[in-house]
């Protein structure tokens, strides 16, 4: 079964994507922000990572700096998810070497096509 | 009609469905049926009907055309995404338009997008066409994308499509490359408007298109027609293919069953090439005629 980890400071969203990704067969595990998801990355990297754009401690796109020097097996997909829906924003996480991205608030059939479009599912 | 619904509703609702299969022929599957007040809520608003009861009562009172074609429009289904199927459109990616261009030696593409509704699977094949521009540069290639409901052929015409049009199947690659920011939407680019023809058209009146088209792809039609009509609707494909045409259903149709005008492609699992009798028919026919 493949992994998701789920990068958000939102409980809720937390809750909700778990609830979708798990009824597409995938195990899920969660941080609450980017230095979570970093520790967690290096510790065993998932196969993919919904990754949160504004959050304390560490964004998004510090996250994805930081993992682009992290020392991993593997490289997993990243799918940003985030309220800003700006070409100058979508080009910036392209740039920053996001394979997707998704805007909030986001369905099963999104998640599902983004998955499917990066090889997940 | 939900459960429980009076002899009245039910009443009004055959006399809708009726109407929709007189203007479409397309029939209301109970999955369709229960969501029909929902479905047709905006057009009760708008004409300041109370149910579909007073909506049924004025249509029959009165010969309104403006309100049929209201509840018509509202009636079709218009679900679409880009993509949709993604197996398919890796097929028509890697094996089916690659084949196409092998044997077309007339350098000629024609494409058929029968029943496109809001336009999706048509620029998602302006988008394979385009990504692989070295290889089509130089051909004559159409796309004709034809259906039933207006309000979906203005829409694709536009090529404006919200943010969670584009995010159900569209890769953010194609989103960059091919859309523009529009408002808060995005807007085809006018390299992929130029390349699709859409134009309003029944499968079943005379304004059907002329010629034959090498790739014809009529997904997710077939489901909403008696068996009757789903064989009329594969001779009228049939007729406008040739003997190399692939014809692409959606994933739960088949030609089984529905007349012999086409059998299951040798090549491309889940594609349709014409029967070799039927397309031998056609070729003595032409030549009668010629």
């Amino acid at each position: 079964m493949k992994n998701c980890l789920v990068v958000d400071d939102s409980k809720v969203i937390r809750k909700v994507a778990r609830h979708i990704l798990e009824s597409l067969d995938l195990s899920v595990s969660e941080a609450v922000d980017g230095q979570d998801a970093l520790t967690q990355c290096e510790a065993a990297a998932p196969d993919v990572v919904l990754l949160d754009w504004n959050m304390p401690i560490m964004s998004g796109m510090e996250f994805l700096q930081a993992l682009s020097s992290a020392k991993m097996t593997a490289r997993p997909k990243i799918i940003f998810c985030t309220t800003e829906n700006g070409i100058s924003h979508i080009k910036a996480a392209v740039d920053a070497g996001a394979d997707e991205y998704v805007m909030k608030p986001f369905d099963r059939e999104t998640l599902e096509s983004k998955l499917s479009i990066v090889g997940i599912i | 009609m939900t459960v429980g619904a009076s002899d009245s509703q039910q009443g009004a609702a055959r006399i809708l469905s009726a109407l929709l299969e007189a203007r479409t022929g397309q029939t209301l599957s109970e999955g369709r049926a229960w969501r029909m007040e929902t479905a047709l809520r905006p057009v009760l608003r708008d004409h300041g009907l109370d149910d579909i009861d007073a909506l049924t009562a004025r249509l029959l009172r009165k010969g309104d055309s403006g309100l049929e074609q209201a509840v018509v429009e509202a009636l079709l289904n218009n679900e679409s995404s880009f993509f949709r199927d993604l197996q398919l459109f890796d097929m028509l990616q890697s094996r089916i338009l690659p084949h196409l261009h092998e044997s077309r030696s007339n350098r000629v593409l024609r494409i058929w997008s029968a029943g496109c509704s809001t336009g999706q699977e048509a620029y998602s094949l302006a988008i394979q066409l385009r990504n692989a521009w070295s290889r089509w540069n130089g051909w004559q290639i159409e796309i004709l994308a034809t259906d039933i409901s207006g309000r979906a052929i203005e829409q694709a015409q536009s090529g404006i499509y919200s943010q969670m049009d584009v995010q159900r199947g569209l890769s953010i690659g194609d989103l960059i490359k091919w859309f523009e920011p529009h408002g808060d939407d995005w807007r085809a680019s006018p390299e992929l408007r130029r390349m699709i023809r859409f134009r309003q058209d029944n499968l079943f009146d005379a304004r059907e298109p002329t010629g034959e088209y090498d790739l014809l792809l009529c997904r997710n039609v077939l489901l909403y027609f008696t068996p009757e009509r789903r064989k009329a609707v594969l001779t009228l494909l049939g007729r406008h293919s040739h003997a190399g045409s692939i014809l692409l259903l959606g994933a739960g149709e088949t030609v089984i069953g529905q007349g012999d005008d086409f059998i299951a492609h040798g090549d491309f699992r889940g594609g349709y090439a014409r029967q070799a009798a039927v397309t031998a028919q056609h070729v003595a026919g032409m030549r009668r005629a010629g």
